[in-house]
């Protein structure tokens, strides 16, 4: 952004999550904290978070073995001290997999919703701020969108572009913008009557200006909170389309594409399918979590839940 | 009563529209020849053309759509590449199996939402109100098909109670049900229970007991009906969620409903059949909203004179 010379009142900087309390950055830093912790589970659920991240990270380093290396004499063997998680019906070590795994999961939630930011956010403001036609034109084609049933919506697309892990995202991207385009309009539509933003018009600010200095900042932590929770839906999603066979392809240590080549075990080898089931479980857990945390710094009001 | 119906049944006409046309588009989407990728990988020329006759890509695109949604309109989706027969006729009872999966799904998510949801705010911050948070945190946390999975090595395997899958009694339909109906249930409970916590602490409800009313009625006759218009919101946004969830609860128990035939088609390529799969259940899935909506009216007259 360049300056024109005129002075630029301040905003909150778009990392702050408390937003019309007064005081400065540290104190109001220390206000985000207080209510994080008061929702309980929201410092445990984030704790969750951190090591799948960490894991993610140092997966070379942590992984016991190779994820993809074959070894037909220990095919199917149950947890024991040398493969903690067992082997698959290659005699892949498990662990390895789902510590590689989590590489693929977490990409897979925050590509689809970044992605689904990338497209919604500004659809959203835009509708939200011009209204008029703009507006409704946007609004027709999001409704569109969520005519499609659930996780439809992804399969459609992928039915389309053909089953890959990345095309799997570019799904579960699409089939999320409807959430961050209804959400950003709807507080653009509470922000813009505000009266810094009348003010700013007044002072002849253009209307990108205005957009990305006043509204997005004001509004980006709504976005943020949506954003984690959707980071654990898109997860679920994703792994679902690849349990499908939709998604990531074998031999992918992908979780859900695990589930699926464990079942046809399940009989004999249940630890095939148990050990990447909760996996998936724990990371989307700890994500709603901490979401719920965030959601409570956001929305004070929410206290008896 | 009647404009409020006319009213969302005319803005339904642009959306399903709309859905017609993308469900058209989505074969000339396909990125490449969408003939020379149906047709498949060791097609001939001869293979193609017939292909592209039989899609009939050589017309021009509003010639194609026209086509497409006036055989639409009569049911007529064309024939499957895979098996021959007429689309309609590989649709047809797979769409009721997935109605029928569906909606014994909501009746899980309503009965067992419902009933742990008023028991944690009868009995709010208790063991059961704990337990039943944790529960309800785990149960939308958890992937469909690895509770399925679970569920089926518990029930079918190990105990035998259950068939392991497939549709034949209606032993066949209890899994398949809960599995499908838990993360909604899950839903339904929170909702339920923040719903009746605000209710319980409305003036009337306390003239209700001062009058001596026992908390049974409290609870039943006064409470519940204001604490569901909340819960029936939840309940008509979960609907997307089922019908789409289908498509895995389906394939993992092999249940012989619409959703499973999406993913199979899909991996086929058999195009016709998962274009029409996907139009018909956007097209449910917009009635189920206009009832819902219409069920809002009868829960609470307030809403209508909007």
């Amino acid at each position: 952004m360049t300056d024109n010379g005129k002075p630029i009142p301040e905003t909150a900087p778009s990392s702050d999550l408390s937003l019309d309390e007064p005081g400065d950055r540290k104190s109001r830093k220390r206000r985000a904290w207080r209510q994080l912790k008061r929702s309980r589970l929201a410092i445990p659920g984030g704790v969750i978070v951190v090591i799948f991240i960490v894991v993610a990270i140092f997966a070379p380093l942590l992984a016991p073995s190779d994820p993809y290396k074959n070894d037909l004499s220990k095919t199917l063997t149950t947890p024991c001290a040398a493969h903690w998680f067992g082997t698959d019906e290659l005699g892949r070590d498990i662990l390895s997999r789902i510590i590689f795994g989590a590489r693929l999961s977490l990409l897979e939630g925050l590509f689809s919703v970044f992605l689904a930011m990338l497209i919604g956010v500004p659809l959203g403001i835009l509708s939200g701020y011009l209204g008029g036609k703009t507006d409704t034109v946007i609004m027709r084609l999001i409704d569109i969108l969520l005519a499609f049933p659930g996780v439809l919506l992804a399969v459609a697309i992928i039915s389309i572009l053909g089953p890959s892990l990345v095309n799997a995202m570019i799904a579960v991207g699409v089939y999320t913008v409807p959430m961050f385009a209804r959400l950003a309009r709807g507080s653009t539509l509470a922000v813009k009557e505000e009266p810094y933003v009348e003010a700013c018009r007044a002072s002849g600010m253009s209307n990108l200006r205005i957009l990305y200095r006043h509204i997005y900042p004001n509004i980006s932590a709504h976005l943020y909170v949506m954003a984690t929770l959707r980071v654990a839906i898109a997860i679920l999603t994703a792994a679902s389309l690849s349990f499908l066979g939709l998604g990531a392809q074998p031999p992918s240590p992908e979780w859900g594409a695990m589930l699926s080549n464990g079942r046809n075990y399940l009989l004999i080898a249940p630890h095939l399918v148990v050990f990447p089931g909760l996996a998936i479980i724990f990371l989307v857990l700890g994500l709603n979590l901490f979401q719920d945390g965030l959601r409570l710094v956001l929305d004070p009001k929410t206290v008896d839940r | 009563m009647l404009t409020f119906l006319l009213k969302r049944v005319l803005y339904l006409v642009p959306v399903v529209l709309g859905v017609s046309v993308a469900v058209f588009l989505m074969i000339h989407l396909i990125p490449g020849d969408p003939a020379m990728i149906v047709a498949g990988m060791e097609a001939t020329q001869e293979d193609i053309e017939s292909v592209r006759r039989a899609l009939g890509l050589n017309e021009p695109i509003y010639v194609q759509y026209f086509k497409f949604i006036s055989r639409a309109l009569v049911g007529d989706f064309g024939t499957s590449f895979r098996t021959g027969r007429a689309v309609s006729a590989e649709i047809g009872a797979r769409y009721f199996n997935t109605l029928q999966l569906g909606l014994t799904a909501i009746l899980v998510a309503v009965l067992f939402g419902g009933f742990t949801g008023i028991l944690s705010a009868v009995r709010k911050y208790s063991v059961i109100d704990n337990a039943s948070l944790l529960a309800s945190l785990v149960g939308v946390s958890m992937p469909t098909f690895f509770l399925g999975l679970v569920l089926m090595l518990i029930f079918s395997v190990t105990l035998g109670w259950f068939p392991l899958a497939g549709k034949g009694t209606w032993l066949h339909i209890v899994l398949p049900a809960i599995t499908l109906g838990t993360p909604s249930a899950a839903v339904v409970s929170r909702m339920t229970r923040s719903s009746l916590v605000e209710i319980l602490d409305q003036d009337y409800i306390r003239t209700a007991r001062a009058k001596g009313l026992g908390e049974f009625v409290v609870i039943n006759i006064h409470a519940i009906r204001n604490a569901l218009i909340p819960v029936v919101t939840v309940i008509g946004l979960q609907l997307g969620y089922l019908l789409g969830g289908a498509v895995v609860t389906e394939t993992v128990f092999a249940w012989p409903g619409i959703g499973r035939l999406v993913v199979q088609s899909i991996l086929a390529r058999d195009f016709p059949v998962v274009q029409a799969s996907v139009l018909i259940l956007a097209v449910t899935f917009v009635l189920l909203n206009l009832i819902t909506d219409l069920l809002y009216g009868v829960l609470d007259p307030r809403i209508k004179l909007q």
